[in-house]
């Protein structure tokens, strides 16, 4: 490469990285601007909007219920996605591709559509098991399915399950034991990163609860930014450093990129097609 | 041959049901709810019809559907090129280096972004007090002279892109790294210049990449809800507020069909571009492994 066009690259990427990253970091940095000013324009900054969160019954509420949320959720997708998928492997090889096609659905329908058809099951169960807000979990474990499935799968495909539960049938394990205690302990990378995952989606669920009357941490971020913008910028915020500080474990701890296995699922990346908390 | 103690199959059960759970969940409240929508927009109070349809034909309803698709078509095209620019950046920087990885980390958490807290993000940033705009207002500037524009269409325009572009790197890095520095010695071995090169070697390789990229980008605008709702408090500027609106009306004009039928049209507009998408990602894997 010739010194002038060497020269010319990183010009290039130096102006691509500034400009971007003013573009991107501006909003994020006017957000903690927003939530420290006073109450007129020239009083002095001041955390009361942030001491204000633990004040405001709504919001303690609404925490603690998508809190609640995401434990069930990560739960319920560690319940039914990890036997299902060690099963799958070891014994209906042929069911694989219909349990990934189903896995990867929920990104290609809009959490908007999804809530049209929810929006009967969940009146239906109001009436008849239950109003609380916690069976929003139902739903959250569906849109978790994808990015828990991909985790997952990383993870089993790095390990040798076939081999691993032969040995231990053959030493008279159950199949209960095999799970629990010979290929659950030997994927602990990608369990945490679908819980990681799955509670970063709920965290930021804010469609579906919206929709269904729910309120959720996001519902009640947007309902007290009519109140008080500068209160609810503070909880965004608070909450947005939650789910960062989530994100960058998940991308410290793991991502064994370089063993993808050559049939790993033919999805793109978390996200598409709205999911989660757009 | 002995069983192992405690092991075999002591019942004769199929092997399948041991995958039933997951399938009775999925079938709950996956494909149950997807049931309803797809026949809830053929179903109105005499029974079977097409007249939920009817309401396609509305003024407000086409120009939802046309501001949903103007919104992600621009949304997705700046987004792409954008992204494809910071890819790039990326790409031809140390491909072990902490500045890549930190890059890719910050767009896997940015293309994740969304909803209320971007809308908040973007008030506090451009709102009527949002600090940029005080900061010009201080220096004799009005961003908002014609009005304010960030509520509407172009406002959710410059919003989507923040999620858009970390999108589009996550997408189109794999298939930059897949470009080997020998084709462009190849090609100026042959006498061809930077422009040769753009034009005839990576410009065409890229070219399915790019275009695959841009679609995903349009179906993750169009199908996003969150964001657009928190932004904007009333009226039904696009498809997905339109949707919500017509599901859960507060004046009592709601309608469960007609949200039903819009919901369909969405659905398949998403479905058709996504298959797009899956086709030129698998000729983009065909070049670039």
């Amino acid at each position: 490469m010739s010194r002038n066009r060497r020269l010319k690259l990183q010009i290039f990427r130096l102006a691509v990285f500034v400009l971007l990253g003013a573009f991107f970091l501006i909003p994020i940095g006017a957000m903690f601007e927003f939530s420290t000013r006073g109450v007129t324009e020239d009083a002095p900054r001041t955390l009361n909007a942030w001491l204000t969160i633990a004040q405001t019954p709504d919001l303690v509420a609404a925490i603690l219920a998508s809190l609640g949320l995401a434990v069930l959720t990560s739960l319920g997708m560690l319940v039914l996605l990890v036997p299902t998928m060690i099963w799958v492997r070891l014994r209906l090889p042929h069911l694989s591709r219909v349990i990934e096609f189903l896995c990867l659905l929920p990104l290609t329908i809009p959490a908007i559509v999804l809530v049209a058809g929810l929006a009967p099951i969940y009146l239906w169960m109001n009436l008849n098991i239950s109003d609380s807000i916690l069976t929003l979990a139902f739903v959250y474990l569906v849109l978790v399915l994808p990015y828990a499935y991909r985790a997952l799968y990383t993870g089993l495909a790095a390990i040798d399950v076939k081999t691993l539960a032969e040995a231990a049938r053959s030493l008279g394990a159950s199949w209960i034991t095999v799970m629990m205690r010979v290929i659950v302990p030997n994927m602990p990378v990608a369990i945490l990163n679908a819980c990681l995952l799955s509670v970063a989606v709920v965290l930021g669920e804010f469609t579906i609860a919206n929709l269904l009357n729910y309120v959720n941490l996001q519902v009640a971020i947007a309902l007290a930014g009519r109140a008080n913008a500068t209160v609810s910028i503070a909880v965004a915020v608070a909450s947005l450093l939650f789910a960062f500080i989530l994100l960058v474990i998940l991308s410290f701890f793991g991502r064994p990129r370089a063993r993808v296995a050559p049939d790993a699922p033919g999805l793109p990346y978390p996200g598409a097609a709205g999911g989660g908390m757009r | 041959m002995r069983r192992p103690l405690g092991g075999g199959r002591r019942l004769a059960m199929p092997q399948w049901i041991a995958a039933a759970p997951f399938f009775l969940y999925v079938g709950i409240f996956l494909l149950l709810p997807t049931a309803i929508v797809v026949s809830g927009a053929f179903i109105d109070s005499a029974g079977l019809s097409l007249a939920n349809f009817a309401t396609m034909n509305q003024r407000f309803v086409i120009n939802a559907f046309l501001n949903s698709v103007l919104l992600s078509a621009t949304s997705a095209i700046i987004g792409a090129v954008f992204g494809a620019l910071l890819a790039y950046a990326v790409a031809t920087g140390n491909p072990n280096g902490a500045f890549r990885r930190l890059v890719s980390s910050a767009c896997g958490v940015l293309a994740q972004f969304g909803g209320v807290t971007l809308a908040f993000a973007f008030i506090a940033t451009i709102g009527g007090a949002g600090f940029i705009t005080l900061w010009l207002q201080q220096h004799g500037m009005n961003i908002y002279a014609n009005g304010v524009w960030l509520y509407q269409l172009r406002g959710l325009v410059l919003v989507y892109i923040y999620f858009q572009i970390p999108l589009m790197v996550l997408v189109f890095l794999p298939a930059l790294d897949g470009i080997r520095p020998q084709w462009r010695e190849a090609t100026e071995s042959l006498g061809g210049g930077t422009w040769h090169y753009w034009r005839y070697v990576a410009g065409p390789l890229l070219a399915p990449a790019f275009l695959g990229g841009t679609l995903l980008l349009f179906a993750n605008a169009f199908s996003a809800y969150a964001t657009a709702a928190a932004l904007v408090n009333q009226g039904s500027i696009i498809a997905s507020l339109l949707i919500a609106n017509t599901l859960t009306s507060e004046v009592g004009l709601a309608n469960p069909g007609i949200a039903s039928a819009f919901a369909l049209v969405m659905v398949v507009i998403v479905a058709v571009v996504m298959v797009l998408y899956t086709l030129l990602q698998q000729r983009t894997a065909r070049w670039l492994q």
